[in-house]
């Protein structure tokens, strides 16, 4: 490439952001992140780093001016700021819906995966490996890759496999090529662990679209930047609409990508409390013996530890050994969680809650019923912590919807039927016949 | 250059054979009779790897290999035990990932984990998902306890990096052979060859593994420039075998003991033709 000038448009500009600072330098976070990999994949790590820095910090080729131009064209961003009035009503408090839902591929993740990809593009790679547990990450980046024509292969543990069909349906529309992983418990962690393994081999020529602000560094704040535009968008549309800041913002966490991204621009605003609404599964307990956290809450359960290149908090047992987790979502289904949660976490800038399965189902149907908006089951996780702790929070909430739930049809009726859920719809005439 | 005595003396006359097995696997009992096979079959240095939930630099023989040792109830207090009960003569190195170093004991960081292991009679320790850079606190506990810190040299491995490692490196040098995961192949790469060149200038043993499953693959890295070389998936795979076809413990120890000397008479023919070297041609 010839000329590598810096453009200074202010869309350049807008990843300078001061609350996107933290972690840059060296990939730490107080005591969090860090570049915990096996030495075959530290030159790729550093080659992306200074990538990173030069494309993504400095809008090198143009770079940035590129991806908003194709989150604006391709993925159908603004994403709207919409005021849910059925719920504002019910909570007695301004309720507003960032909906990342009408994103392309219906969440979040595309703006992720798109900047990932576009990346791999500028720095002269030509294959694209990634992970996906709900398959909404391995669909963003299946999209991303058909969209710049770069070959694309995806690792999914096989029980998600079989718990999200229509997504494993989309990335082979798409052209990708799905590899199971059938190690362990064949969930999210282990297509990690696999994908890892696929980067160790092919590093030279192939980059490695991580699905969240987890990882090595410099992932955990490149995932979070391309996010960003999620809180960036919300804080300009609630101060246009509402004439200032909000005093909540609620946030699903799995690996923390969505969280993130609504946080990143109002962790300065000391005014606006921040909520990461983990999965509580069925219960908060754990079982040592038997090396299952029956949640994946680990920013709430968790403790320090390294996994998958970084120290965060995670779900394990008193040996060290990960716990294997649970969530009816499986895009929450993962023991680790990213370093800047955890950090802000212990800094006490942001709160950390845990909403049980039978809440987020409940949260599920509500937001259908009530808004004509169905929710990933990962998303409902924060509408279910809305229902049960609205009067803790200030007159004017942002809920970020992560996700549509469509992908999550099958579950939904599925985990509906084995439990009593008092707002889902009868389902009875289903029953036998069919 | 190093902190063992004993792992300095493996290196000090003629090739190491440095084999590693997971300890555990299938069971303890068996498990103790394959390393002790291994010493017969003229280990030097034994690499015990201690099972890891998560092993991102594993490849799937020696993955499916701690996870049958995970099953079994592998834990890192019984891997110390078991240390301490071993009947060998090689010095012992553990290989494990960080999460566990770090976890083990009542305070946090590295050197609870190191002081057991020290007292277990444990020479050193290979941590893949460690690279140097985050290295520090494990560093100074391995230098208070004596045990040395190996790192792995990867194809790809240059400049300043590998400066840093060098600097931080004790016992031997792990010099991987080839991008990727472990996983024994069938020829030994030219990447081998051309890592070994780049480590020339620095004074500590070179320890070539990652795809050595022969007695010819030994003998030709050795008299390419190798001190050493370290198999493992090799073994495992015969302890895999046995799992399979339901062999009894002494037909897989035999196995091992004598693929363990097919090894190391191949690491000394490759010594000869080294340091005895025909007309050059
Ligand atoms: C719709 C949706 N929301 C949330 C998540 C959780 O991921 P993160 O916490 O990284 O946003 C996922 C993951 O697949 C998802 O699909």
């Amino acid at each position: 490439m010839s000329e590598t000038e810096s453009s200074t448009s202010e869309v350049g500009e807008l990843s300078r952001r001061p609350g996107r600072e933290r972690g840059r330098e060296d990939g730490k976070f107080g005591r969090y992140g860090g570049q915990y990999v096996p030495e075959a994949l530290m030159p790729a790590i550093e080659e992306l780093a200074d990538a990173y820095e030069r494309y993504v910090l400095n809008n090198e080729d143009g770079f940035m001016d590129e991806f908003r131009e194709r989150l604006a064209d391709f993925g159908g961003r603004p994403t709207p700021l919409q005021r849910a009035d059925r719920l504002s009503e019910r909570y007695d408090t301004e309720v507003y819906l960032k909906r990342e839902d009408l994103l392309h591929g219906g969440a979040h993740k595309l703006n992720n995966a798109l900047g990932q990809v576009l990346l791999a593009k500028y720095m002269g790679k030509e294959r694209i490996i990634a992970e996906t547990g709900a398959g909404q990450h391995g669909t963003a980046t299946a999209m991303a890759a058909a969209h710049l024509d770069m070959p694309c292969t995806i690792y999914m543990g096989e029980r998600d496999i079989n718990r999200q069909r229509p997504n494993v349906f989309r990335m082979k529309l798409n052209g990708s090529e799905v590899k199971p992983v059938t190690t362990g418990r064949g969930t999210l962690k282990e297509a990690i662990s696999e994908t890892m393994r696929d980067w160790a081999a092919t590093v030279e020529d192939t980059h490695y679209v991580i699905g969240s602000i987890v990882g090595p560094h410099p992932f955990p704040v490149m995932v979070r930047d391309f996010q960003a535009v999620i809180s960036e968008e919300a804080r300009e549309q609630t101060v246009e609409k509402t004439g200032g800041l909000p005093t909540d913002v609620v946030a699903c966490a799995g690996g923390g990508s969505n969280t993130m991204g609504a946080f990143a621009d109002f962790v300065d605003d000391e005014s606006v409390a921040l909520h990461a609404v983990e999965a509580g599964g069925s219960t908060l307990e754990v079982d040592e013996e038997a090396g299952v956290a029956p949640n994946s809450a680990s920013l709430f359960a968790g403790e320090e530890g390294v996994l998958h290149g970084a120290r965060t908090k995670l779900l394990q047992d008193s040996d060290g050994q990960i716990m294997e987790s649970h969530s009816v979502s499986s895009g929450l289904d993962y023991a680790g969680v990213g370093p800047e949660l955890a950090y802000l976490v212990d800094e006490g800038r942001v709160d950390p809650v845990a909403v049980d399965d039978d809440a987020a189902l409940e949260g599920f149907h509500r937001l259908s019923n009530t808004e004509g908006i169905i929710p990933a089951l990962e998303t409902a996780h924060a509408f279910g912590y809305l229902e049960e702790h609205h009067e803790d929070l200030g007159e004017r909430v942002v809920v970020n919807v992560s996700g549509r739930g469509d992908k999550d049809l099958d579950a939904a009726i599925e985990e509906t039927d084995q439990r009593d859920v008092p707002n889902a719809p009868d389902m009875s005439m289903f029953t036998g016949g069919m | 250059m190093g902190n063992s005595e004993a792992i300095a003396a493996a290196f000090a006359d003629g090739p190491a054979y440095v084999p590693y097995l997971v300890v555990g696997d299938p069971d303890y009992e068996s498990s103790k009779a394959y390393v002790e096979a291994l010493d017969r079959g003229g280990a030097d240095v034994i690499e015990l790897g201690l099972p890891f939930s998560e092993p991102i630099a594993e490849g799937s023989t020696i993955q499916e290999a701690l996870v049958r040792a995970l099953d079994a109830g592998m834990t890192p207090e019984r891997f110390f035990a078991f240390a301490e009960e071993l009947d060998v003569d090689a010095a012992l190195v553990c290989m494990t990932y960080y999460n566990l170093i770090y976890q083990y004991g009542d305070e946090t960081g590295p050197r609870p984990f190191v002081e057991r292991a020290a007292a277990a009679g444990i020479e050193g320790l290979v941590v893949p998902d460690l690279p140097a850079e985050e290295a520090d606190p494990l560093r100074e506990a391995c230098d208070e306890f004596g045990l040395d810190l190996v790192f792995i040299v990867a194809p790809t491995t240059r400049g300043d990096r590998l400066d840093r490692m060098m600097e931080n490196v004790s016992g031997y040098v792990y010099v991987q052979a080839r991008l990727g995961t472990t996983g024994a192949r069938d020829d030994v790469s030219d990447q081998t060859t051309e890592s070994l060149d780049r480590l020339r200038e620095y004074d500590v043993p070179k320890a070539v593994g990652f795809g050595i499953s022969t007695g010819e693959h030994a003998e030709r890295i050795v008299a390419g420039g190798a001190d050493g070389i370290i198999v493992g998936s090799a073994l495992v795979d015969v302890v895999a075998e046995g799992v399979a076809e339901d062999l009894s413990t002494d037909e897989v120890a035999d196995r091992l003991e004598a693929l363990s000397r097919e090894l190391t008479e191949g690491a000394e023919r490759g010594y000869r033709s080294w340091t005895t070297p025909a007309e050059s041609a």
